[in-house]
């Protein structure tokens, strides 16, 4: 699950308590839900400072993720 | 001994003299520039163009072979006035000279204008220059590709800008030429591995200034193509001025820049961490309303029950116990928005069961917006 997609899914259960229409045993389940992905997304803002990666095609067609040559 | 030619006993043989000349001809003048309109353009099944330039009192065969036609921006149209670099050639067959293009620019910038819009006229056609195909760009990307020369300026632009706003912003670079006749398959090339990747969020395509010939490879058809395919959003940033690139049209941002793209590209990271605290202030706020309310409900429904009903209470135990749906089915005004009535006694109390109505008796309907005066006709219990 992506940062933005835990932000977007956030949202959506922020709107859906803030509405009146939940049963309460759904706005529970939901608000847990919530707080499972708050930390996550902020586990996914707390990484260190990223360095400039190179995507190199290996030999073997594979992709992978390298530090840049400098 | 006379010279071939010198004498009626050494006259040359015809192809002897075409030989002559060809060596003359191509020994001596060099790869030229020459200026005149084109006529009688035709592009052969071979991938040969042949045409003749003209000017007022001259014309002179001319032919691009299907090897330097890549390097043409478009077909001249007939008329077209060009430039056009060539070697002379001869046919020998004919003893025919012929100049040899292998480079040719419209006057003004006609190729140029024409080749792009008939690409753009192609792209259209195929539905990509349409304004509903462009994707939303992620808000909140993590990580981020950039389509660029590793060397160039445009990369490093970018990196600075998205340091800035986000140190955290992961940056992976996706070497590829972008400029010269190898840019088109490389950007092609790099664009096919990004693709396949699928660790970004976000696709920057682009590389900084640079003169028209320099930018060409992005209004490579082809190369728009590719950035159509591409199945992470894009942002193109060719840095230029006025022209707007075929990979521009296709993108699903364009930004006039590589430091613009990275500024769309990537918020501030305070900003970030500011709509995540909001966010978390949202959820315990409406929590904390749901459950007053679910409080409220619960004191409301036991009033209204009393301890006359309290059976009906017992036998709906769960509905109250699990504080959940029974909650709200229960709460007559949330009940009634939905469609529902409540019968009552004239003294108020709910009637809900088919046993509390006697045929011929009265009750009031309390609907959503007021109350009905009722009679029972006949009650029906569900058989079971």
């Amino acid at each position: 699950m992506s940062f933005e997609d835990d932000l977007a899914r956030l949202d959506a259960i922020a709107r859906a308590l803030e509405g009146d229409r939940l049963p309460l045993d759904e706005a529970l389940r939901l608000f847990e839900e919530g707080v499972a992905r708050l930390r996550s997304a902020a586990a996914a803002l707390d990484t260190a400072e990223s360095k400039v990666k190179q995507l190199v095609e290996e030999a073997d067609g594979t992709l992978t993720v390298r530090d840049t040559p400098k | 001994m006379t010279q071939p030619g010198e004498a009626p006993e050494s006259a040359m043989d015809v192809s002897m003299l075409a030989g002559y000349i060809k060596a003359v001809v191509e020994g001596s003048v060099p790869p030229l520039w020459v200026r005149g309109e084109v006529t009688g353009f035709k592009a052969y099944r071979s991938g040969h163009w042949y045409f003749t330039l003209r000017d007022a009192e001259s014309q002179i065969r001319c032919v691009v072979w299907q090897r330097d036609t890549a390097r043409m921006r478009a077909q001249p149209d007939e008329g077209m006035h060009v430039v056009a670099f060539g070697r002379l050639n001869v046919y020998a067959a004919k003893a025919e000279i012929q100049l040899s293009i292998s480079r040719m620019e419209a006057e003004g910038d006609g190729l140029w204008r024409k080749a792009f819009e008939e690409a753009r006229l192609r792209l259209d056609v195929d539905g990509l220059l349409d304004p509903a195909r462009k994707r939303p760009i992620p808000r909140y990307p993590r990580t981020i590709a950039v389509v660029t020369s590793p060397d160039g300026a445009a990369l490093q632009d970018i990196i600075a800008v998205a340091r800035r706003r986000d140190p955290t912003v992961a940056i992976v670079v996706v070497p590829a030429v972008v400029q010269g006749d190898s840019a088109p398959a490389s950007l092609r090339g790099a664009l096919k591995r990004v693709s396949k990747w699928r660790g970004a969020d976000l696709v920057i395509v682009g590389r900084g200034g640079g003169s028209r010939e320099d930018l060409w490879a992005f209004n490579d058809e082809r190369v728009a193509r590719a950035v159509a395919a591409c199945p992470i959003p894009t942002i193109s940033a060719v840095g230029h001025e006025v022209d707007v690139s075929l990979c521009d049209l296709v993108a699903d941002l364009r930004a006039a820049t590589p430091s613009a793209a990275a500024e769309a590209a990537v918020p501030v990271r305070a900003d970030v961490q500011a709509e995540v605290t909001r966010t978390a202030r949202r959820l315990r706020v409406a929590l904390s309303r749901r459950a007053e309310r679910a409080r409220g409900d619960l004191v409301r429904t036991q009033r209204e029950f009393g301890s006359r009903a309290r059976r009906v209470i017992e036998m709906r135990r769960a509905w109250i116990v699990s504080l959940s749906a029974s909650l709200d089915a229960l709460s007559p005004l949330r009940t009634l928005d939905r469609g529902y009535a409540v019968a009552r006694r004239e003294d108020g109390t709910p009637m809900t069961s088919v046993f509390d109505f006697t045929a011929g008796d009265g009750f009031s309907l309390v609907v959503r917006d007021g109350k009905v005066d009722a009679r029972t006709i006949a009650t029906r219990p569900d058989t079971e």
